[in-house]
C-alpha cells in the first residue's frame, strides 16, 4: 500500500521544482523557441503569398502583353485595311477624274469642232455668197446690157408686184 | 452509438485509430498476461524461502528487490561492490518539535532496519524501510512489536532530498540545457532556422503545439496553455526515460504518486480557474435536458471534476511503476532459479519490455499532456 501513499517530501519539492521550472523554461525557451517558430511560419507564410502576387502579377502582365499583342494586330490589319480601302478609292477617284477631264476635253473639242466646223460654214457662205453675187452680177451685167431686156424684166417685175 | 463506433473501427483497419488502439491494447494485455505471471512466480517462491529460512544461504527475496528499487530512497545506491554498497549519499531535511534538523543519509551506514541511531540537535533518529523514525525522549533503541511496527517513535516531516528528488533536479538541469541550447541556436540564426539541439527541439515543440493543443483547446485560445502543455510533456518525458536508464538505478520518479499527484493536481487547478460559464454550466445546470436529468447529472459531474485528473494521477504512475516492476521481475528470475541458464531468456524479455517502454515513455507523456490540454479546452469551450 505504501506504493500509492503519496510521500509529503516529494510532493513538495516536486511543486517547487515543476513550478520553478515551468517559470524558468516559459521565460527563456518556450517564448523564443515559439516565438521564433511563428516568426518564421508568419515569414513563409508572407513569402507564398507574396509569390503568388507576383505569380498573379506575372499572369497579369502576360495577359496584358496578350491583350497589346492583339490590339496591335488589330490595328495593323485595320491600317492594312483603310490602307487597301484608300487605295481602292484612290484609284477610283483618279480614274472618275480622269474620266471627266477626258469627256470634258472631248466635250471641249466637240464645241470647238463645231464652232470651228460654223465658222468655217460661215466663211464658205459668205465666199459663196460673193461668188454668186459676182456671178449673178456679171449674168445680170450680161442680161441687162441691151435696154429691150431691161424694161422686159421691169415689166415682169411689175407685173409680179401685187398692191395691196 | 458506441457499438457503432466500435464496428467501423473494427471493420476498417486502415483507420489511424483503428491501428493504432488495437496495438496498444495487445500491448497492454501482453504486459498485464506476463506481469500477472510474474507476480505469482514471485510471490510463491518468496512465501516458499520465507518458510524455509536459515539454511545459512541469504536468501533472495523478489519483492522486497522491487519494491525497493520501485520506491523512493534516502540515499542514491549505485551498485554492491565486494558486499558492500557503493551509494551516493543525499541530505535528509526533517522538521522536527526541535526545528529544521539535518543530516546525511551516510550517517545510518546503510542501514535501513532500524537499528543505527542518528543523533542530531537533540533528537534521535532511526531509518527503517526508507523512512525516517524520530524516537520518543528517553528511548535510545527502535522496539519493534510483533507486526513489524515501530512503537516508541514518531515520524517527523521528511523534506529530504531523496534520490527521487536528485533525479529530478537532474532532470531539470538537462531540460534547462537542452532547451537554453535550443533557444539560443534560434537567436544565433539570422531567419529564424534552429542548428543543433533545435533542430532536434523544434518537431517536438511543434508537435505538442499542433498536434495536442491546437486540436483540443482551439486556434484562439491555445496560447496561453502552450509554456503549461510543453513543460509537463518533456518534464514527464525526460523522467520516464531517466527512469529507464539502469546506472542511475531507475530512479522511478514519474513512476512515483507524488509526482503525478503534483502535475495532475496542477491541471486540475488551471482547469478549474479557466472554466468558464458554460463549463460550469455544464458541470451544475446541464443545457439541453429535463429538469430532473439536470439534478441527476449534477453530482455526477461534479465526481467527473476530480475523477478527471485522479485518472491522469494514476495512469501515468501505474503504467511506468508497471514498467519497472516487468523488467525487475524478469531479471529476478536468474536469482529465484538460482541458474545462469535463465539469464538469457530474462534478458531477452526484459529487453523486449525496455524496447516497448522507451515508446511508453512518449506514450505516457503525450496522453497526460494531450488530455490535459483536452480538459482545458473543456474548460474554455463556448456555448454553441
Amino acid at each position: 500500500m505504501e506504493l500509492v501513499n503519496p510521500g509529503f517530501g516529494l510532493v513538495f519539492w516536486t511543486a517547487i521544482t515543476f513550478l520553478i521550472l515551468l517559470f524558468i523554461l516559459r521565460k527563456f525557451a518556450w517564448k523564443p523557441i515559439l516565438g521564433a517558430v511563428n516568426d518564421r511560419e508568419e515569414g513563409i507564410k508572407d513569402a507564398l503569398a507574396s509569390a503568388e502576387k507576383a505569380r498573379q502579377e506575372m499572369e497579369n502582365l502576360t495577359a496584358d502583353n496578350e491583350r497589346i499583342l492583339q490590339e496591335a494586330r488589330a490595328e495593323r490589319e485595320s491600317m492594312l485595311k483603310d490602307a487597301r480601302e484608300m487605295k481602292n478609292k484612290m484609284i477610283a477617284d483618279a480614274k472618275d477624274e480622269a474620266q471627266a477631264q477626258a469627256s470634258k476635253m472631248i466635250e471641249q473639242a466637240q464645241v470647238a469642232i463645231e464652232s470651228e466646223k460654223k465658222a468655217a460654214m460661215a466663211e464658205l457662205k459668205n465666199h459663196v455668197a460673193g461668188l454668186s453675187i459676182d456671178i449673178a452680177e456679171k449674168v445680170v451685167r450680161k442680161e441687162l446690157s441691151n435696154k429691150n431686156s431691161q424694161e422686159k424684166l421691169v415689166e415682169e417685175m411689175l407685173g409680179e408686184a401685187t398692191l395691196n | 452509438m458506441f457499438v457503432n463506433s466500435y464496428n467501423v473501427r473494427t471493420f476498417a483497419p486502415n483507420l489511424k485509430q483503428g491501428i493504432f488502439n488495437p496495438v496498444r491494447m495487445r500491448i497492454n494485455t501482453l504486459k498485464n498476461i506476463i506481469l500477472s505471471a510474474l507476480f505469482i512466480a514471485v510471490f510463491n517462491v518468496s512465501f516458499a524461502s520465507d518458510s524455509k529460512g536459515g539454511d545459512g544461504e541469504e536468501k533472495f527475496n523478489p519483492n522486497e528487490m522491487i519494491m525497493h528499487h520501485v520506491k523512493d530512497a534516502h540515499e542514491f545506491h549505485i551498485i554492491d561492490w565486494n558486499k558492500k554498497p557503493i551509494s551516493l549519499p543525499l541530505p535528509i531535511i526533517l522538521w522536527t518539535d526541535n526545528g529544521l534538523t539535518t543530516f546525511m543519509s551516510s550517517g545510518f551506514h546503510h542501514d535501513d532496519s532500524g537499528k543505527e541511531v542518528v543523533e542530531k540537535n537533540g533528537g534521535k533518529f532511526v531509518k527503517f524501510h526508507e523512512k525516517i523514525y524520530q524516537l520518543n525522549d528517553g528511548e535510545t533503541v527502535a522496539v519493534f512489536n510483533d507486526k513489524h511496527e515501530l512503537t516508541n517513535a514518531v515520524k517527523p516531516l521528511d523534506f529530504s532530498i531523496t534520490r527521487n528528488v536528485f533525479m529530478m533536479w537532474v532532470s531539470v538541469m538537462v531540460l534547462l540545457f537542452i532547451f537554453f541550447s535550443a533557444a539560443r541556436s534560434y537567436k544565433k540564426s539570422k531567419n529564424n532556422v534552429p542548428s543543433g539541439i533545435g533542430s532536434f527541439v523544434e518537431p517536438l515543440v511543434v508537435f505538442v503545439r499542433d498536434e495536442i493543443a491546437r486540436p483540443m483547446i482551439g486556434e484562439h485560445k491555445y496560447k496561453r496553455y502552450m509554456p503549461y502543455l510543453l513543460t509537463v510533456f518533456f518534464f514527464i518525458w525526460i523522467n520516464n526515460i531517466f527512469g529507464l536508464i539502469p546506472i542511475l538505478n531507475g530512479a522511478n520518479l514519474s513512476g512515483n504518486i507524488a509526482f503525478t499527484m503534483v502535475l495532475a493536481l496542477f491541471t486540475f487547478i488551471i482547469t478549474t480557474l479557466s472554466g468558464n460559464k458554460n463549463y460550469w454550466q455544464h458541470i451544475f445546470w446541464m443545457p439541453g435536458v429535463p429538469v430532473p436529468m439536470k439534478i441527476f447529472l449534477m453530482p455526477i459531474e461534479i465526481i467527473g471534476m476530480f475523477t478527471k485528473p485522479i485518472s491522469l494521477m494514476i495512469r501515468l504512475f501505474a503504467n511506468i511503476t508497471a514498467g519497472h516492476i516487468i523488467i525487475l521481475a524478469l531479471m529476478s528470475l536468474i536469482f529465484i532459479f538460482k541458474s545462469v541458464a535463465i539469464a538469457p531468456v530474462s534478458v531477452a524479455f526484459s529487453l523486449f519490455i525496455t524496447v516497448i517502454e522507451i515508446v511508453v515513455t512518449a506514450i505516457q507523456a503525450y496522453i497526460f499532456t494531450i488530455l490535459s490540454a483536452l480538459y482545458f479546452g473543456m474548460a474554455t469551450e463556448e456555448a454553441h
